[in-house]
């Protein structure tokens, strides 16, 4: 069995009141806020005054129908666009373009199809100038981390779907950023790869100090891996609600799919989504 | 390899027996062909009749290319200059350069210039029309992803556009490269004959024939060393080009 973090050798989650108190939102700051954000194409409105805070350390799921603009906001969180009017502050500082605080994870991976694996994850690093010795020993221990180890030589078209996808986040990891951001990452791997991931992310939250914004379609999906959900509806995108899951995952990954909880939320989600789906 | 060796026996067995036949008296055998190249290239006349064609021959391809992949870059990165530049390109591919050449004559006389004119015209089109949409279709999501770790323009440009594009930009330098060597016979042929034209042009005219498709032999010979040449170039240069592609 593969696991994410060879800190967290299994993905049971901690029993402590401890581990838990950074979902108590009324504790610890905000690591990006995201005040009236629009964003036009044109006519086309795609953002309109949207404002959301991300808690620090925290997971926060961006869900909603497609086309309700939660790759725009994640985008323009990672300064890849630039919003037609509102700011994005990344631990206070305003988002100008793309920084080091921040790394992305991609839907369909965006790896090097020429560059080997140990390449592909050094990349971020590269491009920031480190010399090549030591991003490699920094993408080594990655790539061992996420549970290639061995697969360094290899190139993306040998590896699946899932390895792809661990080859984007190991890549994203080593730039060390403070906020990761996946846009729908398990979106293009299949469904038991992608549980293993969610189980695997949940660990990855809880070991490292960093916040996530996690863009999906999948209500179960966003029930099982966030402390916050943000959905957002569509034409012009605003956030509808904000649910933050309660105690159900405190009883490890094994109990979170059949708690009543977790399935009333889910309930409840699609039916504020249902009318919004064609 | 043994299936190249293959396909060349079958080639030159052909062209054997239609030299035999005969289909044309004015069409040599294989073997006539190959008596007559080794005559030529003992007594010298072919290394100096390619002294003269590699001349403008090496130079045009070489402005070609370092002026094509150029120029291919700058119209693929900016609409601007594709707008500007690319019906140029275009219309020089689709020229029909043999009624072309007598202009080139009256503007640059008959020497060096306008054989490397023509070989230009011929090579330069492909490479930079390739090379040109070879970078407008790098994949957006690697650009975006170069972007967001912080790679400036030019990483992006150098660490992700250029290897992207470079199978396509070389193989419109192979295809600029051969259409060159087509160039610089035919300005041998329709300029002045001097070189390997010269000798397909006299040898023609006394009913020397074998040497005639010797000469033509050793040209096409010469264009698929090259050729090879450049594909080991390419692997030398980007070494994950040989390893496949994600196609999804």
């Amino acid at each position: 069995m593969r696991i994410f973090f060879s800190k967290g050798t299994t993905v049971v989650m901690s029993q402590t009141k401890g581990a838990f108190a950074k979902a108590d939102p009324l504790s610890g700051e905000n690591a990006v806020t995201a005040h009236k954000i629009s964003k036009s194409y044109g006519d086309v409105e795609a953002l309109k005054n949207l404002t959301l805070e991300f808690p620090r350390g925290q997971l926060t799921s961006l869900l909603g129908p497609s086309g309700c603009g939660k790759t725009t906001l994640l985008k323009i969180i990672a300064g890849l666009l630039d919003p037609t009017s509102g700011e994005v502050k990344v631990n206070g500082k305003t988002v100008t373009g793309p920084g080091p605080d921040r790394a992305f994870v991609f839907q369909d991976f965006a790896l090097l199809p020429w560059a080997s694996v140990i390449r592909n994850v050094a990349f971020g690093l590269e491009l920031r100038g480190m010399a090549k010795s030591e991003r490699e020993a920094i993408a080594a221990k990655y790539i061992r981390d996420v549970g290639l180890a061995g697969f360094e030589k290899s190139y993306p078209h040998e590896l699946s779907g899932g390895m792809r996808q661990r080859v984007g986040l190991a890549r994203a990891l080593a730039v060390d950023a403070q906020v990761l951001l996946m846009d729908e990452p398990f979106s293009a791997v299949d469904e038991q790869t992608r549980r293993k991931f969610q189980e695997d992310l949940l660990s990855l939250v809880q070991n490292e100090n960093k916040t996530f914004i996690f863009v999906t379609h999948s209500i179960e999906e966003a029930v099982y891996v966030s402390d916050q959900i943000a959905i957002l509806l569509p034409r012009p995108s605003r956030v509808h609600e904000i649910i933050r899951p309660g105690g159900f995952r405190e009883k490890g990954v094994d109990n979170i799919r059949r708690d009543p909880e977790y399935l009333d939320i889910v309930d409840e989600i699609w039916a504020s989504l249902r009318s919004y789906v064609e | 390899m043994y299936l190249k060796l293959l396909s060349a026996v079958i080639v030159f067995g052909a062209w054997e027996i239609a030299g035999r036949i005969p289909v044309s008296y004015a069409f040599p055998t294989f073997i006539e062909s190959m008596v007559a190249l080794a005559q030529m290239t003992f007594d010298g006349t072919l290394f100096t009749a390619y002294g003269e064609t590699l001349r403008p021959l090496i130079i045009g391809v070489a402005i070609s290319a370092f002026i094509g992949i150029a120029m291919g870059l700058w119209i693929g990165l900016s609409n601007w200059f594709d707008w500007l530049f690319s019906p140029i390109f275009i219309v020089m591919q689709a020229a029909p350069l043999a009624a072309l050449i007598p202009l080139l004559v009256m503007a640059y006389g008959i020497g060096l210039t306008s054989k490397v004119f023509v070989i230009c015209i011929m090579a330069m089109p492909v490479i930079v029309l390739n090379t040109a949409s070879a970078v407008r279709n790098t994949p957006s999501s690697i650009k975006e992803m170069a972007r967001s770790f912080m790679g400036s323009d030019l990483e992006i440009l150098l660490k992700i556009i250029i290897p992207a594009a470079s199978p396509v930009i070389f193989s419109g330098l192979r295809l600029g490269v051969s259409a060159g060597f087509i160039g610089a016979i035919l300005a041998e042929l329709k300029i002045t004959p001097t070189g390997v034209g010269d000798i397909i042009t006299f040898s023609r005219s006394i009913a020397d024939y074998p040497s005639m498709y010797a000469a033509i032999f050793s040209i096409i010979l010469l264009a698929v060393l090259f050729l090879n040449l450049l594909e080991r170039l390419e692997n030398l240069l980007f070494e994950g080009n040989n390893r496949g592609y994600v196609s999804d």
